[in-house]
């Protein structure tokens, strides 16, 4: 057997415990991964006692109160508290989600939160996303037409516009991406099923004229083919979309247009 | 000056004819029309662009495209001349209905996947205050839709097709400053939130697409980033904000949660309820009812809470009730906010009403700029002066079209069509890699002083509490309804905030996220922003649009129909305001001014 450990730069240590000081009865633990790039010390777990009766419902809301209240050197990304802008995914209590519309009381017993996984981490809970907004921009996510632009819209009927439902939602999270094992495993090269999400969007939108050269792009055996419908991708979406069902309609296009 | 150690810091410089300071609906599109126009483009950001707060934007783009009811832009006109109170400049107005259907057009083309009709053009749905025939109506189906998901939409399409042209992206890179130079703006510092690195972007042109303010109350519908850091960047630049007292107050907020509810919940056909189950629209705004523009429905909803009509325990909001639609038709036209609704309320809008309050969520005011996007700094012989090097657009600009209070839907159209009128204008004005003249004064410096001073803070309190304060006195103070005495208590209140704002010690050191710094720095922006605000609304002894004083119910068009400008002295911390005329003019011939009227819906 092959022996996997962490080098021993990345091994997670004890932090720093940091005791209520508000005597509320109604406390909830927080434990939250910190790493500091500047400090040369080990991540570590720093655990954090909320008083719940002065904290709003959702994980967001905690971590905000922490940094607020408690340790202004907690690092994270937040902005529209509301789900929509997809910077505050992260791994809540085992699973990659957004903070913002995660509830606290859905959570059992302390409150684990770790970076999204698989990526270099730049501080704290924030991770690089360099390659994958490069991998999304590979894919031309624009509109390809060929055909003389009409003075007005392009007619689309309700039911070809239908078809980008599940898919034009994709908030660019990164949530599926890397609760994928094969994109952990590949993600240098494996699109990975945020981006062939997005990929599909494209392909099936009946104004787009370049269906072909898309598929010509993603014909590879690793930028599609590493799929291996593990579907931690739709269980991870805090959207509910489906990037697995995307990509298995990406290869039905792809063995269709064979014949 | 003196104690400056610039050799602390690592200074990356950069040259490119325009910097576009902010990646929103705006920044983007001006970013990609610069780029088109063959100027060499850097886009700078402080949120990679799809995180940016148009993403949040629900109901709709409006444009006069008659898919869905006769129409045409000067009805479009009229309607956004209405709701700005006449506090809209006319020429301005013009430009952007005349625009907005090309514009529309342009965002389909670019592949925004609207909703359809069943003849598969792009849906529009009603929405407050549009109208057709002058106002006279019956309403107009003007708001066009990608189901309630058309910021999230725009943004997304406008990211993909920034891609496609060669315009470089500064992600997560933080504007500090402005480089002014005898009054001429060369270039913008910023920090690389990445390694703290400072970064100097010479520009011949800079665009400030940085949005609104609203993080300035305590309630809002804005994202944690909406701090008005373009807005207050101008102001220490020495040139003036325009109409800051207007601040709009979004009639659906979540009760508690603040996340927005379309108004295009009602133009669907939701209807707001009181404690006696009445739908008292219908005796604030008799013909227009729940789609009466966005401050008359607030004001309404504030009398009914104020009366004892409020619903809850503490009777302290009102129901949105969309209960009655068709389910099918909540899937497919409001699927956002019913997810919201169920997240943030928990509430089934199929079999319940979702609890709402008034809530802070868009700056009428901001950087006065033309209709090209110039932004304009009055002198003694000319009040549409323009500042050499300075554009501002979308949000953070004041054109102005909104005026006392913008139609909801018109804010998207806003961007776009000014988005594209300065890059437009930038290659109009300027050839493309022209050397940059080298800086004479210490403007860079003065920016990076401004980080240092932030980052080496020794007080006793932290950004977080004293953000804090600030909020509440805003929410308090400055509301939906306004009163003299509560206002000059608010002044005296947000100066003393602003006074003690050197108190602050930041306790993250190092230089990589320093978010600590950064929240640091946008709580000093948002200070000024506050103060001149609260300054202005005092000051203003009228009732215009979103700005409605108790004290003086009625619009005086003799006295204050004027654009309030307010410049700020930041070494004595004091705000100073005079006025601007409103232009009394339209753009082309085509359609006369609007003359002012009594404002009912």
């Amino acid at each position: 057997m092959v022996e996997l450990a962490l080098p021993k730069n990345s091994v997670l240590t004890d932090g720093k415990n940091w005791d209520d000081t508000s005597g509320s009865s109604n406390i909830k633990n927080f434990k939250v991964y910190r790493w500091n790039p500047d400090d040369g010390k080990n991540p570590r777990m720093d655990s954090y006692q909320v008083d719940m009766d002065s904290c709003g419902p959702m994980v967001l809301d905690a971590i905000i109160k922490i940094k607020s209240e408690i340790d202004p050197t907690l690092t994270f990304r937040r902005s529209c508290r509301e789900g929509i802008c997809g910077s505050c995914a992260m791994n809540i209590d085992g699973s990659n989600t957004l903070a913002c519309t995660k509830a606290i009381a859905d959570v059992k017993g302390d409150v684990k939160i770790y970076p999204l996984p698989h990526l270099q981490v730049i501080k704290d809970l924030v991770p690089d996303l360099t390659n994958f907004y490069a991998q999304h921009a590979s894919i031309e996510p624009w509109l390809k037409t060929t055909t003389v632009e009409p003075e007005k819209e392009w007619l689309q009927s309700p039911e070809e516009r239908s078809k980008l439902d599940g898919l034009y939602e994709c908030i660019l999270c990164a949530c599926c991406a890397t609760s994928c094992p094969s994109y952990w495993w590949n993600g240098d090269r494996y699109l990975g099923p945020a981006i062939l999400l997005q990929s599909y969007r494209w392909l099936i939108d009946s104004r787009d004229e370049a269906t072909g050269e898309r598929l010509d792009d993603l014909e590879d055996p690793f930028r599609l083919y590493r799929c291996h419908t593990i579907m931690n991708c739709a269980k991870a979406c805090p959207k509910g979309l489906s990037p697995a069902k995307a990509i298995a309609s990406i290869k039905e296009m792809m063995v269709e247009r064979r014949y | 000056m003196a104690n400056l150690n610039l050799d602390a810091y690592d200074i990356v410089e950069h040259e490119y004819d325009v910097v576009v300071v902010g990646a929103g609906g705006a920044g983007l599109r001006a970013t990609l029309g610069s780029a088109q126009a063959g100027l060499r483009t850097a886009c700078i950001s402080k949120v990679f662009p799809t995180r940016s707060h148009t993403v949040a934007a629900q109901g709709g783009v409006a444009a006069s495209l008659g898919n869905m009811s006769p129409d045409n832009w000067k009805w479009h006109m009229y309607d956004t001349v209405k709701g700005s109170d006449w506090l809209g400049d006319q020429d301005a107005i013009e430009y952007l209905c005349r625009n907005a259907p090309k514009a529309v057009y342009e965002l389909e083309h670019f592949g925004v996947p609207f909703s359809r009709t069943e003849e598969g053009k792009i849906y529009q749905r009603p929405f407050g205050g549009m109208m057709q025939n002058f106002g006279e109506g019956p309403e107009a189906q003007r708001t066009c839709a990608a189901a309630d998901r058309t910021g999230h939409a725009m943004l997304h399409t406008l990211y993909g097709q920034s891609l496609r042209y060669d315009a470089e992206f500064f992600i997560e890179y933080f504007a500090i400053d402005l480089i002014m130079e005898k009054g001429e703006c060369k270039g913008v510092v910023c920090i690389n939130m990445d390694d703290g690195k400072i970064h100097v972007f010479r520009s011949h042109i800079a665009i400030m697409a940085t949005g609104g303010y609203g993080r300035t109350f305590f309630s809002c519908t804005s994202a944690h980033t909406c701090t008005g850091d373009g807005n207050a960047m101008v102001l220490r630049a020495g040139i003036g904000l325009q109409d800051m007292e207007f601040v709009q107050f979004h009639p659906t907020g979540i009760y508690g949660a603040g996340c927005l509810i379309t108004e295009g919940s009602r133009g669907e056909g939701g209807i707001l309820i009181n404690s006696e189950g009445e739908r008292f629209m219908e005796r604030y705004a008799p013909s227009a009812k729940d789609l009466a523009s966005r401050d008359v429905v607030s004001r309404a909803m504030t009398i009914e809470i104020r009366e004892g009509r409020g619903v809850g325990p503490d009777k302290d909001h009102i129901y949105l009730h969309l209960d009655h639609l068709d389910p099918a038709l909540l899937a497919e036209r409001l699927p956002g906010i019913s997810e919201s609704a169920k997240v943030f309320a928990g509430v089934d809008v199929n079999k319940q009403p979702i609890p709402v309050l008034p809530t802070v969520h868009y700056n009428m005011g901001g950087i006065p700029t033309n209709y090209h996007g110039e932004v304009i700094d009055p002198t003694a012989d000319d009040t549409n002066a323009t500042v050499p090097g300075l554009m501002a657009i979308g949000e953070a600009a004041c054109v102005s079209v909104h005026g006392a209070n913008r139609l909801g839907s018109n804010s998207l159209i806003d961007l776009v069509v000014f988005g594209r009128a300065a890059g437009l204008r930038a290659g109009e004005l300027l050839k493309p890699n022209q050397p940059h003249a080298p800086l004479t004064e210490n403007g860079q410096e003065l920016a990076i002083e401004r980080l240092d001073h932030a980052r080496y803070k020794k007080g006793s309190q932290t950004t977080a509490g004293m953000r804090l304060k600030m909020q509440k006195v805003m929410q308090s103070n400055c509301a939906v309804f306004r009163d003299g005495d509560i206002l000059k208590e608010g002044v005296t209140m947000i100066n003393d905030i602003w006074q003690q704002s050197n108190d602050i010690e930041v306790t993250d050191k190092s230089l990589v996220w320093n978010s600590d710094l950064l929240e640091c720095l946008e709580f000093d922006n948002l200070i000024s922003q506050a103060v001149v605000t609260m300054e202005g609304a005092e000051n203003r002894k009228e009732s215009r649009g979103g700005h409605a004083r108790e004290d003086y119910p009625d619009r005086d068009d003799k006295d204050w129909m004027k654009h309030t400008l307010a410049k700020v002295d930041f070494d004595k911390k004091k705000a100073n305001l005079t006025y601007r005329p409103v232009h009394d003019f339209t753009m082309t011939e085509e359609i006369d001014y609007i003359k002012p009227k009594k404002r009912v819906y």
